[in-house]
């Protein structure tokens, strides 16, 4: 991989992430986001918070399986960006649902247990915001770092349950979210367990390119 | 002046025809999103992607053999060093609006024109400050009114319902009326709009889910088809049902929730003035997003106690089972009467969004018709009967 291509798909990724916050923004605009606005910004960033955070823990999976170890430029700016919609989905929710009033959004917080489960999930992003440059992974320790950085599963499981809870019947979006979420988190559970199991020689994840 | 050979310089003129051009490997991963996806398979599948043609010379003779190159066609070399900025470029270009139309696809805001026939005859109600009949408040727009519809027979997504039900035919549809009745009938639906002229009623809509609308209805009194069917003495409910049609309700073919919907009524509530047999609305026969062709309203009652699309009307002396109430028992109740005091267990009632303005607004016990209704429940626990 040469940087200069490294470079150019970084672009790719800063760019096309931006995309549904623009598109959400330029239709905010023109006031073209429905009989709802309020509702349908809030969901909507909802559900991109789970993709970015989904695709955020894709990438390490898709890195063994692949054995495409660059791609792993991708995921400090995917897991920003979870970070970013999540705090958008957030800032909606207090200032246009509840008026800016900090009272009145937390006796909400307390009744609703969804609501303290989705700040949860946002809470739990705010250090590994705060630990993603380099300089911090420095500072921490890749060991340290990682261990801290598997919090992120803990912001997805949070998002999942939260996006369940509040669903009047139709269950089989958040459910879908689950799945994929179920599969992602497995990988690694295994992955580990391979890792740290008695046989010494465990194999290297096989690469298909190999065979 | 030497002749240079094709191979060397790659002239404008050449970009009129498709060039091949070989991606490199690493460009081939576009980092997400399925149309990225797409992409990306057919970047694998078709390694060397042809650019469409460009005509950048107006002047170009495309009969003219290509070998036969004028010097000043000739690319600079700049220019033909730069053809890597370029192809990264487009796949940035192509790639964001690929995004975008992802995007797009699942986030469509529903909008399109109401063309359902004007009602003959519509007069308003009588209003009085008495009667509730004519709510004072800003009517939400019909555009809202008809893209934004719980009526998960088509679809669980309330932007979804209107394209899903445009073409929902409802030529011959009939109503059963029928039960603890001195004179059951199977109505067609024309004569069962002939029973009382429509009047114009505007209501406050409050859906369980804390938003609200104001509909100005057409139709008349449920007492009014009640009154030609004549309840029994023994009657002391009535039970409306839904049609059941899997293919031209396509929401029926996944189980979200027991189909056919069914909803009920205690009989004092049901012969309630307020209770109304909607047919119209902003003076047009009803769109199937909002329950063609007739439809229960009862204003102080949560949304969906105002079942759509009827085909059977059924008196009973017990109380029926109700859609919502079997879905989820802790959070439905069979009154379900609008209150602002008895929160939904996962949500506030207390106020609501109503559509076409910024900020909430408080709910209103009895949706702010309590002065015509609170007498049916005297003495009732509002909370344990929500």
């Amino acid at each position: 991989m040469k940087e200069d291509d490294l470079q150019f798909a970084r672009l790719l990724v800063l760019v096309n992430a931006a995309v549904p916050a623009t598109l959400l923004g330029w239709d905010a605009w023109h006031h073209n986001l429905g009989a709802n606005p309020v509702n349908f910004a809030i969901l909507t960033t909802g559900m991109l918070t789970l993709i970015f955070l989904l695709l955020t823990l894709a990438v390490t999976p898709l890195r063994k399986i692949t054995g495409l170890n660059w791609i792993i430029f991708s995921r400090r700016t995917l897991g920003l960006y979870a970070f970013f919609y999540a705090s958008l989905h957030f800032l909606i929710f207090f200032s246009l649902d509840r008026s800016f009033s900090v009272p009145g959004t937390l006796s909400e917080m307390i009744k609703r247990k969804y609501l303290l489960v989705g700040i949860t999930g946002l809470l739990v992003m705010v250090p590994l915001a705060v630990t993603s440059t380099n300089a911090m992974i420095k500072r921490l320790g890749g060991k340290r770092w990682r261990a801290l950085h598997r919090l992120a599963y803990v912001a997805a499981i949070a998002g999942v349950i939260h996006f369940y809870m509040q669903v009047k019947a139709d269950e089989r979006r958040p459910l879908a979210f689950a799945v994929v979420l179920a599969i992602l988190l497995g990988y690694r559970l295994v992955d580990y367990w391979r890792r740290n199991s008695s046989v010494p020689a465990a194999a290297p994840a096989v690469k298909p390119s190999q065979e | 002046m030497p002749r240079r050979s094709h191979d060397e310089f790659v002239s404008f003129a050449d970009i009129a025809f498709p060039i091949r051009i070989f991606v490199p490997r690493s460009l081939v991963i576009v980092p997400h999103g399925c149309c990225q996806a797409a992409v990306r398979g057919t970047l694998l599948v078709f390694p060397e992607i042809r650019l469409p043609s460009i005509a950048v010379r107006a002047s170009v003779d495309p009969m003219r053999p290509p070998h036969k190159i004028s010097r000043d066609e000739i690319t600079d070399p700049a220019v033909y060093f730069n053809r890597r900025k370029f192809i990264q470029t487009g796949i940035l270009a192509l790639s964001t609006v690929a995004t975008g139309m992802v995007y797009r696809h699942f986030n469509r805001p529903a909008a399109g024109a109401i063309k359902t026939a004007t009602i003959e005859g519509l007069t308003a109600a009588m209003a009085s400050d008495a009667n509730g009949f004519r709510a004072a408040d800003q009517e939400t727009s019909l555009e809202d009114i008809t893209h934004y519809n719980n009526f998960y027979e088509f679809s669980t997504d309330k932007e979804g319902v209107a394209p899903a039900a445009a073409n929902f035919e409802t030529k011959g549809w009939r109503v059963s009326v029928e039960g603890l009745v001195k004179k059951p009938r199977v109505f067609d639906i024309d004569d069962l709009l002939k029973i009382s002229p429509p009047e114009e009623r505007i209501y406050r809509m409050r859906c369980v889910e804390a938003w609200s609308m104001v509909i100005p209805w057409a139709g008349f009194s449920l007492s009014k088809l009640l009154n030609v069917v004549e309840p029994a003495s023994d009657a002391n409910f009535v039970a409306f049902e839904t049609l059941l049609d899997p293919k031209r309700m396509p929401g029926q073919q996944s189980d979200v929730l027991n189909w056919p919907y069914v909803e009920g009524l205690r009989l004092d509530e049901a012969m309630h003035p307020l209770t109304l047999l909607a047919s119209g609305i902003y003076g047009r026969t009803l769109p199937p997003q909002d329950g063609a062709p007739i439809r229960l309203v009862v204003p102080w009652k949560y949304g969906f106690k105002g079942i759509k699309s009827i085909v059977k009307i059924k008196l009973l002396a017990t109380q029926p089972p109700t859609t919502w109430n079997l879905a989820a028992p802790d959070e439905y109740g069979f009154y379900a009467s609008v209150n602002p005091h008895v929160d939904h267990p996962r949500w506030s009632q207390a106020t609501e969004q109503r559509i076409g303005e910024s900020g909430r607004r408080p709910t209103l016990m009895f949706n702010g018709y309590a002065e015509q209704v609170a007498h049916l429940y005297a003495g009732m626990d509002l909370r344990a009967n929500f």
